[in-house]
């Protein structure tokens, strides 16, 4: 039994704009290191909630959070801001990359922001970043100068800079024409064999999520499978 | 925190947007150039109001004042002592009018330390003679070096030479305004009459001109040795004696302290001329609120681009807070925004407003009521510049203080999300 990574304990969300309505209804449920872990479910039954909750920039829910053994709750706002620069990556639907800054750049502001290692370090981390990922050839160009496809790997080397325990996906293929999902899913599978990382992502791509190794699948707020 | 990743992250949207960065910096550096010039102007001109003033006037006047005597035989008496009396019609009894033991005080006020220098004067009134005519005037018998170099005789005289007063005898420096009167050139010799009806003839040797037009027709300067001969004086004779102290806000209570040793009368410049302080003050506090709120508009510029670029760059904010920024982070990066362009924007300003008062420096300005002035007076003094500089980087930090706290209270989640 590999090591638990994050636990979420009775997660209970509500939204309350018009009415009062229970988005997320005591999900439990825990991920182990190495484990790739997709949530698929129909628009609307919660899925991107849980994962902004999971991802601690959503605070406002019932329930605890535990990531690496640490809870989350009563946690300060800088406190889960390096959370998130430390155990986390990110990969959005858009690749949100910033068009004033080079590629590399890109890549090596979570890691200059963790300060763990010197800027030299941290720009030879994110080139060997890149190169996992393919795309070191573009790493002086702009965002803007990019395919959507190579975007979306920059912004995979981004999550991926500080070596986070979990990487956190929403939907990032979703943007993604058919070929590039195929690279992007191959990305993922092979951070998955080789570098054991863990995963989370949410899709509502079932072909993507068959190919996972868990499926969790949610409907109406509640998770009705985990296999 | 790290500023240096920080600061990059600013540079890098300040850049993004460098037209509408280079707007708010003009504004800035629009208000701070006005600022300085229009403090240095207004300095300059308050510094040459001042001048025209105290640059003529003693710091203390000491002088014998005709009054009644305040020992009255009635007050004075044994059998009334315990009563009050009332004197009606009292009149200053006949007196002199020069100071009593005048040579005294001037050896005593040598010694003092806080006295900066000293120049006797006679004031008295004459008539000037022209055809048939007497025109009222008075002359101040002077002592030229003294006079010049404590009231800068020689910057108001403006024909002629002030030593010919003291080296011709008989010599008159006439005011512009009486000389024009009188039709005379230099050279020309005028009669004047003095108080007891004796004619005197005067050569006269410069015209002097003050700047205050009431003065130049009346007044006349004279040697002290001439001016006792008209009277038929001794040559101890003197009516003030002007002293200039080495701190001006002395006067006062060294006035006050002279008054009681000398028994005579002395005024301070304060008390003499209060309201040119007044007028000084009003004009300062004119042009400092002018300049601050030039600064305020250029802060409301600073925060309206700020503003828009928050909803320009919601993504960036949040991809930033997503990665791992906390909110204090893009609070410092958009305050340091703001201060780039305050402090870029103000030392522009500070330039700009230099070259300006330089300008304005340039200008010709003559006025017959200013002699020594040729160019618009400009004070040069760095305070200005400190005061405006300072006051760039308060009220740009104020214009990003909203702003930096509005971005760095937006929640990622919700731009995201909203995608």
């Amino acid at each position: 039994m590999s090591k638990v990574i994050l636990e979420a304990k009775s997660i209970q969300k509500f939204f309350h704009d018009p009415t009062t309505v229970e988005v997320l209804k005591q999900i439990s449920f825990t991920i182990n290191a190495g484990e790739f872990v997709s949530v698929i479910g129909k628009s609307g039954c919660g899925k991107s909630t849980l994962l902004y909750i999971l991802s601690t920039m959503d605070t406002d829910y019932n329930g605890e959070l535990f990531i690496d053994g640490q809870n989350m709750r009563n946690k300060k706002e800088y406190e889960l801001a390096r959370v998130r620069n430390e155990l986390i990556g990110f990969v959005f639907q858009f690749h949100y990359l910033l068009n004033e800054f080079t590629v590399l750049r890109n890549v090596m502001l979570p890691g200059l922001k963790l300060g763990k290692y010197s800027e030299q370090e941290v720009e030879h981390r994110a080139l060997e970043k890149l190169k996992i990922l393919g795309i070191d050839n573009e790493a002086l160009k702009k965002p803007n100068q990019l395919s959507g496809g190579q975007k979306q790997r920059v912004a995979i080397a981004r999550a991926l800079i500080n070596d986070p325990i979990i990487l956190m996906g929403d939907e990032p293929t979703g943007n993604l024409d058919k070929r590039n999902t195929d690279v992007v899913f191959d990305i993922f599978k092979e951070l998955s064999a080789e570098y054991k990382q863990s995963l989370l992502i949410v899709t509502h791509d079932n072909e993507f999520a068959k190919q996972t190794s868990r499926i969790i699948e949610m409907s109406d707020g509640k998770i009705i499978s985990d296999k | 925190m790290n500023f240096k990743l920080l600061y990059s992250v600013s540079l890098a949207l300040l850049l993004a947007r460098w037209k509408q960065t280079l707007v708010a910096a003009i504004g800035v550096t629009f208000s701070i150039t006005m600022f300085i010039t229009l403090l240095s102007f207004m300095s300059g001109l308050n510094d040459m109001l001042d001048g025209l003033i105290i640059n003529r006037t003693p710091h203390i006047r000491l002088y014998n004042e005709l009054k009644a005597s305040e020992h009255q035989a009635l007050t004075e008496s044994e059998q009334y002592k315990n009563s009050h009396g009332f004197i009606h019609s009292v009149k200053p009894k006949s007196d002199r009018k020069g100071l009593y033991n005048a040579g005294a005080i001037i050896s005593y006020l040598k010694t003092d330390s806080r006295v900066l220098g000293i120049a006797p004067k006679i004031a008295t009134q004459v008539f000037y003679t022209v055809g048939s005519i007497d025109l009222a005037g008075s002359i101040n018998g002077i002592e030229v070096e003294a006079e010049n170099k404590l009231f800068y005789f020689q910057d108001y005289v403006v024909a002629g030479n002030i030593f010919d007063l003291k080296n011709t005898p008989n010599s008159i420096i006439l005011g512009k305004g009486a000389a024009e009167k009188m039709m005379v050139q230099i050279g020309d010799m005028i009669q004047i009459t003095n108080n007891k009806g004796e004619i005197f003839p005067l050569k006269v040797v410069g015209f002097f001109q003050s700047g205050l037009s009431e003065i130049d027709k009346v007044q006349s300067y004279c040697s002290m040795e001439t001016t006792q001969k008209i009277l038929g004086e001794s040559g101890s004779f003197m009516t003030d004696i002007q002293v200039k102290l080495t701190r001006i806000e002395d006067a006062p209570a060294v006035a006050k302290y002279y008054q009681h040793l000398f028994g005579c009368e002395a005024i301070d410049i304060q008390t003499a001329n209060s309201q040119f302080e007044t007028g000084s003050t009003v004009r300062t506090l004119i042009s400092y609120v002018v300049g601050i709120t030039l600064l305020v508009v250029a802060g409301f510029g600073i925060y309206n681009i700020l503003n828009m670029m928050i909803y320009e760059k919601m993504d960036t904010i949040a991809i930033l807070k997503a990665t791992g920024f906390s909110g204090n982070d893009v609070n410092a990066v958009f305050i340091s925004i703001a201060l780039s362009i305050g402090i870029f924007g103000g030392i522009m300003g500070m330039f700009f407003g230099f070259g300006l008062t330089h300008l304005i420096d340039m200008i010709p300005f003559n006025t017959a009521a200013l002699p020594t002035i040729t160019t618009y007076p400009i004070n040069y003094n760095p305070k200005f510049y400190i005061i405006s500089i300072v006051f760039s980087i308060v009220t740009t930090y104020f214009a990003g203080f909203l702003p930096a706290r509005k971005a760095s209270r937006i929640d990622p989640v919700v731009i995201i999300r909203g995608k």
